[in-house]
């Protein structure tokens, strides 16, 4: 029994209970039973959605790949001590050292005791065993290795983390990332606030993804609290969705072609960039749609013109980034060094259960707006790409595919769109608890929320789709050569105060 | 690629084929904030963008900065890779005490004479992240701070509006006087 593996499909069936109105199963379990879904995870029988602490109680929230079924299982944690799954399943190890930081729960059995978002510094961690001690990087060792240290101060304009490198001459042999560098303790603050302040919070924890996370923060809460928005505001949060993916997929395959020395690409896709973001603040009244979805709707309604204009402003943007990507195809220099550089091989993407372009670029075929379908993408058909062969190449085609499919969703919505309110008439707040999946640019957010009695949120915890990216990029970058970082680095675009939380 | 550089050719910069309000004034500003900046430093102004705990919302605004429509460099403005090269520290987020060194460091290697703004809501103080344990303060509890530029983010056309507000005053401190009452 002790080596026993059970998948979270024979689990759900098996157990008593009905699944909640978010399309989780919630499961206690002993700690054989955790174990054995540990193993599980390894196995492959089911992806590690996420894994959190709450209330004396570490959570996993697990998905079938095969049948769809997800559950959210807890374990009792009050001896501040449980089974880890780290030491089964690799992914899980960055979410614990995180958790053992903030909550104090010890995974027992993960050899990796350093903390990882507490630096050892201020008041946020109590009596931190980080305080004054050294960082110890995993060791390299062999003849002519030499490290190269970067950051947190990078060279770019981009956010704070640290990546030491081992390198052999020009080679990387290893490289390993330390984060955290952009704590900001938004789940404490997110404990004990109103559901306005804790909207506001949410779309704050990866700017660049403001609108996915309102979105899953706002989908949670309705859950919980029973209310069915109007057909106009869910047709308004997937335009804002989609025109937040388009937006960061047309920048950054402009950004990777830029890491490759090709300007002329990286000016066209940010021309076409800030032309959308300006339309999206005239539509919407913000460049980025920040703080647009709200509980029970959108706080914005998009006028007639605008709704033109925008159409109109999508259909040049198709047209003008398909020459862009053509001009991308047929640069045999550019391709050079995008082809077969950086490769994330399809064993970890499974292994990692990594979202967004990062997995479908390595042949996972998921993508939570039809595996976990949500409205308004319950009713709209659409194509997820994937390609087979990992490399920085197939991750810049994914993005300009997506973009290609997500513009027309957009025209798609807009065409249905009729007048009528974009807010549910009333939001009462209840206790409860509820968990969204929204895809965002770069992959699945996943957020849970508990409402206490009172109505305020009682515990809110996200995960970035960059949690199970950034390891790969550590996988993928191994053998490249150290100029190629920049170019995988962009690929990924992975975010840092996302999973700094 | 050719049929894509004639393209470019024919048609022009994108900044003056779009006659448009944001366009116009991006152009406006950039360039008067040139103007001064050439007398007072030469031809050039170097600025290190240094993220000190944002959730990235005001690095994507800074970033657009440099795109075809705000093209700040045009003006001799540049964003530089080392803060040894830097005259301006852009300062986003609140200071989490995780990046707290980094930046106290960042500011120690940056050479005299030079100026500390700090972009957005975050950097002002601590916008929504006011109560973290996390947090260590607002900029201006860390680093001198010549002047704010409000918004969540701020808009591209609103950082260039406060790089000239700096360049305007005469003594950086004044402007930060000004900016506080």
């Amino acid at each position: 029994m002790t080596d026993s593996i059970l998948g979270v499909s024979d689990l759900i069936a098996a157990a008593a209970g009905e699944t909640c109105a978010d399309g989780y199963r919630r499961i206690a379990v002993t700690e054989v039973e955790w174990q054995a879904l540990a193993r599980g995870c390894a196995e492959g029988r089911h992806d590690l959605l996420a894994l959190w602490v709450d209330g004396k109680r570490v959570r996993i929230a697990l998905r079938d790949p095969g049948t769809s079924l997800r559950a959210i299982v807890s374990l009792d944690c009050a001896g501040d001590r449980y089974p880890a799954i780290g030491c089964f399943h690799a992914p899980a190890i960055r979410l614990e050292r995180a958790m053992r930081d903030l909550y104090g729960c010890v995974p027992d059995g993960l050899a990796d005791d350093r903390p990882w978002l507490d630096h050892g510094v201020g008041p946020a961690f109590g009596n931190s065993s980080a305080q004054g001690q050294f960082y110890r990087f995993l060791p390299a060792e062999g003849e002519g290795l030499h490290q190269i240290p970067v950051g947190p101060v990078h060279a770019g304009i981009i956010e704070p983390g640290h990546f030491r490198f081992t390198a052999n001459g020009e080679t990387i042999v290893r490289l390993e990332q330390r984060f955290g560098y952009t704590h900001k303790g938004v789940e404490a603050l997110l404990a004990g606030g109103a559901i306005d302040k804790a909207a506001r919070l949410a779309a704050r924890i990866s700017g660049d993804s403001t609108v996915a996370y309102s979105f899953a923060f706002a989908r949670a809460v309705e859950s919980i609290c029973g209310v069915e928005i109007p057909q106009r505001a869910r047709l308004l949060r997937g335009i804002m969705a989609e025109l937040e993916r388009i937006s960061h997929h047309i920048s950054d395959f402009g950004a990777i072609c830029n890491d490759a020395s090709v300007v002329t690409i990286n000016a066209h896709c940010a021309l076409l960039r800030e032309r959308l973001l300006q339309m999206a603040d005239r539509c919407f009244g913000h460049r980025l749609m920040m703080d647009r979805i709200v509980p029970g709707g959108v706080v914005r309604d998009l006028a007639d013109d605008d709704a033109r204009a925008l159409r109109h402003l999508l259909e040049e943007t198709a047209a003008s980034f398909a020459n862009t990507v053509r001009v991308y195809d047929e640069s045999p220099s550019l391709l050079d060094r995008t082809v077969s550089t950086g490769i994330v091989t399809k064993d970890l993407a499974r292994r990692f259960a990594a979202g967004g372009f990062v997995g479908r670029a390595s042949g996972r075929d998921f993508d939570s707006r039809r595996d976990a379908a949500y409205t308004p993408y319950d009713s709209l058909s659409f194509t997820v790409p994937t390609r087979q062969r990992g490399d920085v190449d197939a991750r810049a085609w994914i993005r300009a595919e997506e973009t290609a499919a997500s513009i027309d969703m957009i025209l798609h919505m807009l065409d249905r769109l009729v007048p009528g309110p974009i807010r549910a008439g009333s939001l009462t707040p209840q206790p409860g608890e509820a968990a969204a999946l929204v895809e965002a640019f770069r992959g699945d957010v996943f957020v849970t929320v508990r409402l206490d009695e009172q109505g305020e949120v009682a515990h809110c915890h996200a995960r970035d789709p960059s949690w199970f990216q950034w390891p790969l990029l550590e996988a993928a970058i191994e053998g490249n050569i150290v100029a190629d970082f920049p170019l995988c680095n962009k690929s990924f675009n992975c975010s840092y105060s996302g999973p700094d939380l | 690629m050719r049929s894509f550089l004639f393209n470019a050719l024919v048609k022009g910069p994108a900044v003056t084929s779009r006659p448009q309000e944001a366009s116009a004034m991006a152009e406006e500003v950039a360039r008067s904030l040139g103007e001064r900046a050439r007398l007072r430093l030469g031809r050039s102004l170097s600025i290190r963008e240094v993220d000190a705990g944002s959730c990235n919302g005001c690095e994507l605004e800074i970033n657009a900065l440099s795109n075809p429509v705000y093209d700040i460099e045009r003006f001799g403005l540049k964003f530089v890779a080392s803060p040894r090269h830097a005259d301006v520290l852009l300062v986003t987020g609140p200071v989490t005490w995780n990046m707290k060194q980094a930046l106290e460091r960042t500011y120690a290697a940056t050479p005299n004479p030079k100026w500390v703004v700090a972009a957005g809501d975050c950097a002002a103080g601590c916008g929504v992240f006011a109560d973290s344990k996390a947090c260590a303060g607002p900029v201006s509890a860390i680093l001198p701070v010549d002047l704010h530029i409000p918004g969540c983010p701020p808009p591209p056309i609103e950082i260039l509006k406060g790089l000239l507000a700096l360049m305007d005053g005469a003594d950086g401190r004044q402007v930060l006087a000004e900016a506080r009452s």
